[in-house]
């Protein structure tokens, strides 16, 4: 399969060295110490409105390459509305508008040239409720590939795909079987093997593991700490215990759409410097 | 009974009014159900009946396959076949017209338009299905001939070209609002699981939408299909009264219903073998607009909508 572990991406990345790519594969020791990694998604002063109603205020953060960056906070204030600005999702709800910067690799998602089509090649997404086409599982990891025109071996791609996400001996007998047979653990592995199958760099996940049973749960959040390996993964969580698991940033947002605090994962945890993120992540509200 | 017993479900004084009532309601709902059902093996009964005996004095063979039809004129001949002919190139011919206008005004309401378009397009359309068929009849008289003879001025006042175009156009809102109904009860997750992989609006509409409502799509086809077989008034005004096998749209034809239309107003006598070819074209085209139903339906259990 692939060669350089990395997964099947051949472009080089001149941000991260090989040494510290292999060196994240020791979880703790990845979260023990910040990285110093350039941004591959900068958000500034980010505004979003939904008609009148303002569901996020000047929203700053960086988002660090092939890391897990986690966003946490109550519903309703405004996790999957940011995760959804990030590749321009939000252009399909009318009433949505956007104000502020919100760049990929440095340039603005939201200037006129850029084609948010083009955009969401670049950057794949995870949906909270799995939702696999009603096709065929090959169909459907391949639905990427096929509309984005890429010029690959197709089948390469799919196994791949599936095998990274880890449901390849589940399903490789039945790949010609409809997508909707399978259970609700493996219908989500299958829709994140449909977002990594076009090779994208960043990864939006929202809430993908929030309906399933533990057992599959864990089997995502393993997944997700080998995809941060070579993609950039930014994951909307209730979940406070699987944040600090698995991600290395966490941004906690409050009511109302304030972003309160962004940090390294185990400082949100151990030190917050807000008092209203502590009470949160010791539940004492939200 | 105390009001405040929480176990205050069995039945008060009141439970024996209540169950006459429901009785009689019941009863009312069934009596319709049962004259509706009545009513339609009556019909058949009829048709069946009829047939018979026109089947004493013609042979099944000869008619189904003969490709002469002059029941009432001598030299007498009973194959049904240009009448079959007939009903097909209509058929055939406002598919190809109904299918993809159908289709795509479907998509273009439940992908692409406002809702306010939606909103107001779509009861039009309706409307469109509401008008009597014998004024769409008028209207390929008036308007569509005509227009085919600027082109073809050898073509007479009755073709099946126009034929065809005005059943087709007749049930174009019948593909598209049922085909419309279909799509957009296509989830958004997965439209949004298409746009999230870098899908155009394009191809979110035709490889995502249209596979996933295929089945009430298809069936919409085959209601609209039947729905032509079916059609009488607009195709005995446009197509004419001249059973032949032919290519040529040009040329004028019958349907069956046509020459349903046909006897129905002539003065052949009850019982002769003119009333009674009535019943055998009418049961043959009950046997067909039957099995399109049928079809339809089973394609739409077969292939239910799965992603529910
Ligand atoms: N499509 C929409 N139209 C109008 N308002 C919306 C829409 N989506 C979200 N909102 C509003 O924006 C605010 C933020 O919603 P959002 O879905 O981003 O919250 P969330 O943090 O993801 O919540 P949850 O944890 O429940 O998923 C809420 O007040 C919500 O009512
Ligand atoms: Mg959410």
């Amino acid at each position: 399969m692939n060669t350089n572990g990395g997964g099947p991406r051949t472009v080089s990345k001149p941000k991260v060295s090989d040494d510290e790519t292999s060196s994240a594969v020791a979880g703790d020791e990845r979260r023990s110490g910040s990285r110093v990694v350039d941004p591959v998604i900068e958000s500034r002063d980010l505004d979003v409105y939904y008609g009148d109603d303002q569901a996020l205020h000047g929203i700053d953060m960086d988002i660090p390459e092939r890391q897990v960056t986690a966003l946490i906070g109550p519903s309703g204030c405004g996790k999957s509305t940011f995760l959804r600005s990030i590749n321009r999702m939000n252009d399909l709800i009318d009433i949505a508008r956007v104000e502020g910067d919100l760049r990929f690799h440095g340039k603005n998602v939201y200037d006129d040239d850029v084609d948010p089509v083009a955009l969401r090649r670049k950057i794949g997404m995870v949906f909270q409720k799995p939702n696999p086409f009603p096709k065929s599982i090959y169909d459907n990891v391949a639905y990427g590939l096929r509309v984005q025109g890429k010029d690959v071996d197709v089948d390469e791609q799919v196994h791949t795909a599936l095998e990274r996400a880890a449901l390849l001996d589940e399903v490789e007998d039945q790949l010609d079987s409809s997508g909707l047979d399978l259970s609700g653990g493996q219908q989500q592995r299958l829709c994140i093997a449909r977002a990594i199958a076009p090779d994208p760099e960043v990864i939006l996940m929202d809430e993908p593991a929030s309906a399933l049973d533990p057992v599959a749960t864990s089997k995502i959040e393993d997944l997700v700490e080998e995809l941060a390996e070579s993609y950039t993964v930014v994951i909307v969580t209730h979940n406070m215990q699987q944040a600090a698991r698995i991600s290395d940033k966490t941004a906690v947002f409050l009511t109302g759409g304030h972003l309160v605090e962004f940090d390294d994962t185990n400082k949100i945890f151990e030190n917050p410097e807000s008092d209203r993120v502590e009470d949160y992540i010791t539940g004492k509200f939200g | 009974m105390s009001d405040d017993d929480p176990m205050n479900i069995t039945a008060g004084s009141s439970g024996s009014i209540d169950d006459r009532k429901n009785a009689a309601i019941r009863y009312v709902f069934f009596s319709c159900a049962f004259v509706t059902v009545l009513t339609t093996l009556g019909i058949i009964l009829v048709l069946v009946q009829g047939s018979i005996e026109f089947f004493q004095h013609v042979s099944i063979v000869e008619y189904l396959t003969e490709t002469e039809w002059s029941p009432v004129i001598s030299p007498h001949s009973y194959g049904v076949l240009p009448l079959v002919w007939g009903t097909l190139v209509i058929t055939i011919g406002s598919a190809l017209i109904a299918i993809p206008v159908g289709t795509a005004t479907a998509i273009y309401l439940s992908e692409y338009a406002d809702p306010q378009v939606r909103k107001t397009v779509k009861p039009t359309l309706e409307i469109l299905a509401g008008i009597p068929t014998i004024v769409y009849g008028f209207f390929a008289l008036s308007f569509i001939t005509p227009l085919i003879q600027r082109f073809y001025p050898e073509t007479g006042t009755f073709n099946a070209a126009a034929g065809a175009i005005v059943v087709g156009i007749m049930i174009i809102p019948m593909v598209s609002s049922l085909s419309e109904d279909a799509m957009s009860a296509v989830p958004d997750d997965l439209r949004n699981a298409a746009y999230g992989l870098g899908a155009t609006k394009f191809e979110v509409s035709t490889s995502v939408v249209v596979p996933a409502s295929l089945s009430g799509v298809i069936a919409s086809y085959i209601l609209a299909l039947s729905r032509a077989i079916g059609e009488t008034m607009a195709v005995t005004l446009a197509a004419g009264m001249h059973p032949q096998i032919t290519v040529d749209p040009l040329e004028p034809i019958q349907t069956m219903t046509a020459y349903m239309v046909q006897i129905g107003i002539s003065d052949v006598s009850v019982g002769s073998i003119g009333y009674q070819s009535l019943f055998a074209v009418g049961l043959t085209l009950f046997v067909m607009t039957l099995s399109m139903n049928l079809l339809s339906l089973w394609i739409k259990s077969r292939y239910r909508e799965e992603y529910q």
